[in-house]
């Protein structure tokens, strides 16, 4: 009854071709299938984490004066796992600057060496202004500006439009089939039709960060929006509440953790289209145009430096977004 | 004033199905189904499950289109959901709204009334009061138990003040003493406000402590009306008392005697 007959089609391609670089570290690029175990299952793990804090949120508000040996026990453990998530990268790194060192190649600097070269480069300024260079202030500000407008009206335009062709069966008939075409356009290959409609600068970088990270949002923020609980649409019906309530109220949350998937998907999207964008001709700034103008001068300790960067960049997106997730879907929702 | 309507009330019908039909494609799900419900009554419709209650419940909501025949709430024919209907379903997790604290979704049917925010608050911390749930607005649904869940919502259905209450199942997976109080907070809240109640329920003794009559439909396919039973039991019931009363054991196996089929 629920119109389930068009999923097939909708659901598994929604985000899973584009799964395998979602998480901006080091996740290699899997193929379709695997794309999409590695994301539900991500996604089940989130959820489990949510749950498990909100119950111990609970716990803590209801037993303030119990023993406090039950933290302490999940302290330890949270404890034991930072440090087998870390441990790993530490240990890599640790391996990288050994063997960089021994070999003593030009074009595999050491970690460390690349580290204070970054921070010479960037993060060396006056504390009155961040400690941020000017060279900081000149590339790297105006790359997240680029990005975060990009990825700001993608957000809002995929929620927007995902909604709206998500609660009409009709819409969402109509428009599946292009936004399947939209969606498995790579990315980057629209760029030149940016740069022919507003040549080069900031329109063009902006438009292609836009026009890439929106379906992700989009199309996961109609699936969701279109499997609401039907007894809920029914509740809905039955308080009589207008359009506007009803998707407030009821549609948008029970989408809400769609719709954060496809955002997480969208940022990462955002970071690849910032830096393509600058990669080409015509840019003035940003950490992408860093990136060629080292490659031209065979700075390869800016190379690597601006790698770097964008590795800590997109990590520290990500999980500024994540806990945002965590805040607006841990409160109250019983997932 | 729960007791069985007497002539004078008769005239105003809260609630006429006139031979109303529903099916699912080919599956004819209910028959010539023909009933009123005077205001004031407390009707209870007992069925074998996959019998069609919820569905006729959901027809008289307006949730679905009436295919055959006419449902006429106070007078006027039924075409969407009526104004000053609420309905309680039985899936509390499902029907309050987890994102919500417990006074937001009690007082979200108040937005319709154009109610400011603070009045709206007030309502609902007044109607949360009146079943039992002082103290728990500003918790969220999943924190308190089932039967506190359920007891949300049945605030929220009257916070509106309906005049026609359609009850689904309320009380269907809640424990025994749990549905025993909600039993009463339903008989309490029924001689007070002098709602009409349509109360869909499997449970046979709970249709006749709880309902001024009860109605038995017969199984799937087709299902019709097999009894049509007024409940004369003293207005006032005991949970104890009333259930040892050889009146309700009579009643009872009459409604459990239609409901399996066999001719009383």
């Amino acid at each position: 009854m629920s119109g389930e007959p068009g999923t097939p089609v909708g659901r598994p391609g929604t985000a899973a071709p584009r799964g395998g670089g979602t998480h901006g570290g080091g996740d290699t690029q899997g193929s379709g299938t695997q794309g999409n175990r590695t994301r539900s299952s991500r996604i089940k793990s989130t959820r489990t984490k949510s749950t498990r804090i909100k119950s111990t949120r609970i716990k803590s508000r209801r037993a303030k004066n119990t023993a406090p040996s039950p933290r302490q026990d999940r302290f330890g453990t949270v404890a034991h796992h930072v440090l087998l998530r870390w441990s790993v990268l530490v240990l890599a790194v640790g391996v990288w600057e050994a063997v960089a060192r021994a070999h003593g190649s030009v074009y595999f600097p050491p970690p460390g060496r690349i580290a204070r070269h970054a921070y010479d480069l960037w993060f060396s300024g006056p504390a009155r202004h961040a400690f941020l260079t000017s060279a900081a202030v000149d590339d790297i500000l105006p790359s997240l500006g680029r990005m975060a407008a990009g990825f700001a009206v993608a957000a809002v335009a995929g929620i927007v439009l995902g909604l709206a062709v998500g609660r009409s069966r009709r819409a969402y008939a109509l428009c599946n089939p292009v936004l399947q075409f939209a969606r498995a356009v790579p990315p980057p290959a629209l760029v030149p039709v940016f740069v022919v409609i507003f040549s080069f600068g900031t329109p063009m970088q902006i438009a292609s960060i836009v026009f890439s990270a929106v379906w992700p949002v989009l199309i996961n923020t109609a699936a969701g929006a279109r499997n609401t609980d039907p007894l809920r649409l029914d509740v809905a019906a039955v308080l009589r509440l207008n359009t506007a309530e009803r998707l407030w109220f009821v549609v948008l949350p029970s989408a809400l953790p769609r719709i954060f998937a496809g955002l997480r998907l969208s940022l990462s999207l955002s970071l690849i289209l910032m830096v393509f964008s600058e990669l080409l001709p015509g840019t003035e700034n940003g950490i992408g145009f860093t990136l060629t103008d080292a490659q031209t001068r065979s700075d390869l300790l800016t190379v690597w430096a601006a790698l770097v960067l964008l590795g800590a960049l997109g990590h520290l997106l990500n999980t500024g977004l994540l806990a945002v997730e965590k805040r607006l879907i841990g409160r109250g929702k019983a997932l | 004033m729960s007791t069985m309507s007497t002539a004078g009330r008769t005239t105003r019908h809260m609630l006429r199905l006139s031979a109303v039909g529903q099916h699912y494609g080919d599956h004819q799900v209910l028959h010539d189904l023909t009933l009123t419900v005077p205001a004031g009554q407390l009707l209870c419709v007992v069925g074998p499950s996959g019998c069609g209650k919820s569905t006729l419940l959901r027809t008289i909501a307006g949730l679905l289109p009436t295919r055959e025949g006419t449902v006429e709430i106070d007078g006027t024919p039924v075409t969407g959901v009526p104004d000053r209907l609420a309905v309680v379903f039985q899936d509390y997790g499902r029907s309050l709204l987890p994102w919500l604290t417990v006074r937001d979704n009690v007082a979200l049917p108040l937005r319709r009334q154009g109610l400011g925010r603070a009045e709206r608050r007030a309502e609902a911390d007044r109607i949360l009061e009146r079943v039992g749930l002082t103290g728990t607005a500003r918790r969220h649904p999943w924190q308190l138990s089932g039967g506190m869940q359920q007891r949300v919502a049945i605030a929220r259905a009257l916070v509106c003040r309906p005049t026609l209450l359609l009850m689904d199942e309320p009380f269907g997976s809640l424990d025994a003493q749990t549905r025993e109080d909600l039993e009463d907070l339903l008989l309490e809240v029924h001689h007070t406000d002098d709602t009409t109640i349509v109360f869909v329920t499997h449970d046979i003794d709970e249709s006749v402590y709880v309902g001024d009559r009860v109605v038995a439909l017969s199984a799937a396919p087709a299902a019709r009306i097999v009894l049509d039973l007024p409940v004369d039991l003293p207005g006032t019931r005991d949970q104890i008392a009333t259930r040892g009363l050889p009146e309700f054991v009579a009643l009872r196996a009459r409604v459990g005697r239609a409901v399996r089929g066999q001719t009383t």
